[in-house]
């Protein structure tokens, strides 16, 4: 049965990094300072890595620009995107912790309808540290919330759940639509907070937004490789998408969880829709062919770790989506290319973070 | 979106009375009811004489309704308990049907106003359903959603949604071994989400509180999963849980949606989980059985209309799970003799 206790949530401080990509400042870190200064910051700056980007004070970072990244892959450095957010996969490939959480700069404290703010990383924390649900619906959404449990009717053999590998947060305020949308309600706004977590069920795909995103590095870390996006690139804003399709497929393969829903952030910055339209451009039709290839993808009974799936999945994409564009064949490479320098840094113990351009201590 | 109107005549509310005496629950109800037909149907088990609220525009059925429409006692053993809803879906010549069990009352949503629960089944049924790829903003035919960003497009049309289910504040539906593990626990947590289902992917769907399209899936919400010792308290059955799959399975074949989520009721204290806890756990048990097996069923090209997927499902039933245990044995003789009732006295479309 669903757990009933109340015991606080742990804050994981030493467990959990946050990675931030930014090309312009991070004041809205001072909004979060409240539930974020005990963490460990990882920022990976994107753009003119001649800028100096500036952290606010009393938080313990590593920070990473254009120059860092091509030091310390080398030629795999090929793999980051640049002039595109997309460069935060850097951040999970260099951290050393469990857990991961990442946060737009643009995203900032949400209220909840009662008017307290919202502490959406203890939220995620929740989320990750109880199972998932993936193999029978349960109709009161996450069982192991407290004040919820399994409804009548749900097998007692499915109760203990899977280990949750994503928890994928929401959004108030400007809502994450693409840009045919954005341009045919330009005024909407999400102003409805739904009270619930739920685990997304096995072999149903779903549009993974990296806004306000956290998962276990340690059970999915090397899918969460965000793609060829931004500079020299023929689509942008689709590098969370890409993703988040890998590792629903890794997941259900593996037997892990996807939970979406709480915690929500606020989100302040509605991009152009005219400049989003020219990045999502080829990705609204070729997405077409992705989804098929993605709901069908299967992954042999002998890959066992997620590096083995992934480099699988790149197999098939190379194999099946190159027929798309030319595009799928160089990301079929460049995902190999993640792998390998994910296992380099990982694998070998490396201490990438003396490797960083800047380091902030906590200054107490 | 553009919502289709619906007129009040093509909705039917079908209450199975398992208790006698009704005027209070329909006095609670009269705001939302009291413009729409009602059918009510007594337990065929139930002595007492039936009172209803008089000011409604009403077809109540009981025991001898049922023997005369259905002949013999046997089938009228189908319709018993819990189970008597379905005579009334069966007399219905409606194209929606929303019914709740007669202990639950009006709620109030999350700004303290009454939850009109047929109107949010009504709108649920006739806006699309999305099956084939979740949308993290929930239904995006709800006014103030949409499709997020990496939602295909070719799968925004969505596809008829034929089955509603609502959810419930203070008693929630948990079976007797979670109520009776937490006795005090109540559900006030109001989530104003309403959801597709994915296809494939199963789920209890609890009888209190649904709506259904008729014309769509109407066979395929049957009386069939009998419990030995099936009592009228709902931790004492599991037949809408039978059904719901049931249903599940023909959607899913069909390419139809099945939603989950609001509408809310607010479900009254009633019985003692206990006691249901004491005298009838194998529900709890045959679940382990019927999961899997639900999950992995897949129906032949061959069936196309809902009355040919329950004829096709119960063959399945019969096979692999008749010798497991004979109340599945006995199920599959009952969805048989329901698809035939259903002949004779469901499929005949009404003169409006």
């Amino acid at each position: 049965m669903a757990g009933a206790s109340v015991s606080p949530t742990p804050l994981l401080k030493d467990e959990l990094d946050i990675v931030i990509p930014t090309i312009r400042n991070l004041d809205f870190l001072e909004m979060w300072r409240p539930f974020f200064q005990q963490y460990h910051l990882i920022i990976v700056q994107d753009g003119d890595p001649s800028k100096v980007i500036k952290v606010p004070e009393g938080f313990d970072y590593e920070l990473y620009n254009r120059n860092d990244i091509n030091r310390i892959l080398g030629p795999k450095a090929s793999c980051i995107s640049f002039k595109d957010s997309a460069c935060r996969c850097f951040g999970y490939m260099v951290s050393k912790k469990k857990y991961i959480y990442t946060i737009d700069d643009d995203c900032f404290v949400a209220k909840n309808p009662s008017g307290e703010e919202i502490n959406a990383l203890e939220q995620h924390i929740k989320n990750l540290l109880s199972p998932s649900t993936p193999f029978f619906y349960n109709t009161l959404y996450d069982p192991y919330r407290e004040g919820a449990d399994f409804v009548r009717g749900y097998p007692f053999s499915l109760r203990e759940g899977v280990p949750t590998a994503v928890s994928h947060g929401l959004w108030l305020n400007i809502p994450d639509y693409d840009a045919p949308t954005q341009l045919v309600k330009p005024r909407e706004r999400n102003t409805r907070y739904v009270d619930a977590v739920l685990t997304i069920p096995k072999g149903t795909l779903f549009p993974m937004c990296g806004m306000n995103l956290a998962f276990n590095r340690e059970l999915i870390g090397p899918a969460m490789y965000f793609g060829l996006m931004g500079d020299g690139q023929p689509i942008g804003r689709y590098d969370d998408m890409w993703a988040g399709w890998c590792i629903k497929v890794i997941c259900d393969h593996l037997g892990l969880g996807v939970k979406t829903g709480l915690p929500y952030i606020w989100h302040s910055k509605a991009s152009n829709p005219f400049v989003n339209l020219k990045k999502e451009y080829k990705g609204i039709y070729w997405q077409e062919e992705l989804i098929p290839f993605f709901q069908s993808a299967t992954l042999p009974k002998d890959c066992t770790t997620v590096q083995e799936c992934y480099i699988e999945l790149s197999k098939q994409v190379k194999a099946k989506l190159g027929k798309v564009d030319d595009y799928f064949l160089k990301l079929a490479d460049a995902m190999v290319t993640w792998i390998e320098a994910w296992d380099e840094l990982n694998l070998s113990g490396g201490d990438s973070a003396k490797l960083a351009n800047g380091v902030g201590k906590l200054a107490i | 979106m553009a919502q289709v109107s619906i007129q009040d005549s093509e909705i039917d509310i079908v209450i199975g009375a398992v208790q006698s005496d009704l005027t209070s629950f329909m006095e609670e109800w009269r705001p939302i009811f009291s413009r729409y037909h009602l059918i009510i149907v007594k337990d065929p088990d139930l002595k007492e004489e039936l009172k209803v609220a008089g000011g409604f525009n009403v077809n109540v059925y009981t025991k001898s309704d049922i023997d005369r429409v259905v002949g013999s006692s046997s089938s009228t053993v189908l319709f018993s308990g819990y189970s008597c809803r379905y005579f009334g879906y069966l007399m219905s010549r409606k194209k929606y049907i929303i019914s709740v069990d007669d202990d639950c009352s009006l709620a109030k949503d999350n700004k303290g106003n009454m939850i009109d629960i047929v109107a949010q089944h009504v709108s649920n049924l006739t806006t699309p359903a999305t099956p084939f790829f979740f949308n993290t903003l929930f239904d995006p035919y709800r006014k103030g959603a949409d499709f997020v960003r990496g939602y295909p497009f070719s799968l925004r049309n969505g596809v008829a949604c034929a089955l509603s289910c609502g959810l419930w504040l203070n008693l929630a539906d948990y079976d007797a071994p979670t109520q009776a593990l937490k006795p005090g626990h109540r559900n006030y947590r109001y989530v104003d989400a309403v959801l597709t289902v994915p296809t494939r992917m199963m789920m209890p769907v609890s009888g209190i509180n649904i709506g259904f399209d008729r014309e769509l899936v109407g066979p395929a919400l049957l009386p069939a999963l009998r419990l030995a010792a099936e009592g009228k308290f709902r931790w004492e059955t599991v037949e809408d849980i039978w059904c719901g799959m049931c249903v599940k399975v023909v959607c899913d074949h069909m390419g139809i949606g099945v939603k989950s989520g609001l509408p809310y009721v607010w479900r009254e204290e009633r019985g003692d989980a206990v006691e249901s806890l004491k005298k009838e756990w194998e529900g709890v048990k045959l679940m382990e059985e019927v999961v899997p097996f639900f999950q992995s069923l897949r129906l032949s090209k061959a069936a196309v209309s809902a009355e040919q997927c329950v004829v096709e499902m119960a063959a399945a039933v019969k096979e692999r799970l008749g010798p497991v245990d004979p109340v599945f044995a006995r199920a599959a003789d009952a969805m048989v003799n329901w698809i035939k009732l259903w002949k004779v006295a469901g499929s005949q479309t009404a003169v409006a």
